[in-house]
């Protein structure tokens, strides 16, 4: 089943990926039909099963609580689409 | 210089070291070989030749005093997934197009420390999403390979296609792939070279950006096992910068190759009989069973009953933490950057430009299945569905060693074929993604030529940290298919 225009256009909102008034149909249709591909999972008795998380192969670590990297600056602003001096621009936020 | 490009990874490096070539005829071999094909293959995104000729003299130097590490003045190629200090790193995305990390991630450090020499990054689906290389916003890569007597462009698989095309067509001699749920194995099925995805945490994530965390592994693509097990001992290990790197010796993997299969019990699950599936395939299967059973193993009927629901259940998981870990790129810190009014004008007009279709959709269903009122319904679900698949593995592994099915359902199709129900191009996947649900190794090995002479490839699935086992009876069926065919499209022969 295609999902709807109002559905699409909220979803792609907490995605925040704009989307043009012409693709939403489209793109309703693709993802009813992956959505209802996907349903036959309903099929499964997951009754008393636990979620899988990761493999649980990797044990839980700690480590000295100690900088292990830092100091690198402009090594982290080196590929800042705009920025002024040390800091990143994002359009005004606060009016 | 023809001779170069008969080298494998294993044959080359006993050159090197015995002084029979040297390091630098080596890398300008394949660099010419790059420059003459690549322009039609498409394989890289970006060539680093200056970088290549300086780190290929440094080796001749090293290996002059008789020192060198496993690796050292060995062409490589790069997925352009793993970022590189200082070299343009993509993801094959345009929000990715001038991104140099400033920082190099460990799978390709480790490369590095054992002298590898690099000859540039790769080309993949867009963020690794994709079964044909045909979402890159750098173009499709074109298969090396050709049908009987027809010209038609067949894709390389996906999403490691630029690194299986550059392996396949003798660019270079081994490469990087990532499979998050096939996307190492089927490339090298449909381009007759051999991959190995690792056991989850085998290889570290670090530096690798991230399609689907708790799938994503790194591995190796190279024309055969033993060149595929010099690569994994080097990029294998324990990292203590990725929080699932598990810690646990790196074996000597080259040493597995001729183990042997005497004894060991290797299982057909009847759930990969697949409908629909091309007789020369289940032929192909029921061949590689004949040549294990001839060199000594024991063939065990087994079943792995959730096998149908691998695929509807990876891509829930997949996309889900996709659209998490795709939220990073929003135009403010790194990537491409569209202005808008507000932050959320920014961040929408930046996403919408950045990232191609296939990436859209993908995240698009991941933040549907992880947003409130359907989390429960599809994300949850999904996981324990997992944890059967998983469960599925672990059984049939108190009764067998290894598992044998085909790598994927059919062999490379045309660009021009490609599926336009997104859902028909995720069947690719099909025999790959279980073995990724459940985090156990698998690889593909060619086996043969279908009737168009086109690769096609058989899959062994493994224990948990037993990629040894599974180098051993690849090995078997290498050797028994004695698969030396070349494409059409290759550094050795001549235009």
């Amino acid at each position: 089943m295609s999902l709807d225009a109002k559905t699409v256009t909220r979803i792609a909102r907490l995605a925040r990926i704009g989307l043009e008034p012409g693709e939403v149909d489209a793109l309703g249709k693709e993802m009813g039909s992956i959505i209802d591909w996907v349903e036959q999972l309903n099929e499964v008795d997951v009754t008393d099963v636990p979620p899988m998380i990761g493999t649980g192969l990797a044990k839980p670590r700690l480590r000295e609580d100690r900088v292990t990297d830092g100091n690198r600056r402009d090594d982290v602003l080196s590929n800042a689409p705009d920025r002024e001096g040390p800091f990143y621009t994002v359009p005004k936020v606060v009016e | 210089m023809s001779g170069m490009h008969d080298f494998t990874l294993a044959s080359a490096r006993d050159a090197l070291k015995a002084r029979k070539i040297s390091a630098v005829e080596l890398t300008n071999a394949h660099l010419d070989a790059i420059e003459r094909l690549d322009g039609r293959l498409n394989s890289f995104i970006t060539r680093t030749p200056d970088q290549a000729r300086v780190a290929a003299k440094a080796a001749d130097e090293v290996l002059a005093k008789g020192e060198g590490g496993a690796l050292t003045g060995i062409p490589l190629g790069i997925k352009d997934l793993f970022c590189t200090n200082g070299v343009r790193t993509t993801a094959a995305s345009k929000i990715l197009g001038n991104f140099v990390p400033p920082y190099e991630s460990t799978v390709t450090s480790n490369l590095l420390r054992d002298g590898a020499v690099f000859l540039g990054k790769l080309n993949l689906d867009e963020f690794a999403m994709g079964s044909a290389n045909l979402t890159s916003a750098f173009g499709p890569v074109e298969n090396p390979w050709k049908r009987n007597g027809s010209d038609a462009k067949l894709v390389p698989g996906g999403s490691s296609g630029g690194s299986a095309a550059a392996v396949a067509a003798g660019l270079v001699l081994g490469a990087t792939g990532t499979d998050t749920g096939g996307s190492i194995r089927q490339p090298a099925a449909f381009t007759g070279i051999a991959g190995i995805k690792p056991t989850y945490g085998r290889c570290s994530r670090f530096g690798t950006i991230a399609f689907a965390s708790s799938l994503d592994q790194a591995g190796p693509m190279a024309r055969n096992l033993q060149d595929c097990a010099i690569l994994l001992e080097s990029m294998a290990g324990f990292d203590e910068r990725d929080s699932t790197s598990v810690d646990t010796p790196v074996p000597n993997y080259e040493a597995a190759l001729t183990r042997g299969v005497r004894g060991l019990r290797v299982g057909i699950p009847k759930e990969y009989h697949a409908p629909g599936m091309p007789a020369e395939i289940e032929a192909l299967w029921q061949q590689g069973i004949n040549w294990l059973k001839a060199a000594g193993a024991e063939i065990v009927d087994i079943s792995l009953p959730h096998t149908k629901y691998g695929l509807p259940t990876y891509y829930i998981a997949a996309l889900a933490e996709a659209s998490s870990n795709l939220a990073r790129y929003d135009g403010v810190r790194f990537g491409e950057r569209v202005n808008g009014s507000s932050l959320d004008a920014l961040y929408e007009a930046t996403r919408a430009a950045g990232f191609g279709e296939e990436v859209k959709r993908r995240i698009l269903i991941g933040t549907h299945v992880l947003s409130s009122g359907y989390y429960d319904a599809y994300y949850l679900r999904a996981q324990k569905v997992r944890t059967l698949i998983q469960r599925d593995f672990l059984s049939a592994y108190e009764n067998v060693d290894v598992i044998l099915t085909p790598t994927a359902p059919s062999g490379a199709f045309a660009q021009d074929e490609k599926p336009t129900d997104p859902v028909q191009m995720y069947l690719n996947d099909v025999f790959t993604v279980p073995a990724s649900m459940a985090g156990v190794p698998a690889l593909s090995v060619p086996a043969g030529l279908d009737a168009q002479g086109v690769p096609l490839g058989l899959q062994l699935i493994g224990k948990f940290f037993d990629e040894e086992t599974l180098i051993a009876a690849g090995h078997v069926i290498e050797q028994a298919a004695s698969f030396t065919h070349r494409p059409a499209i290759h550094a050795g022969v001549s235009a």
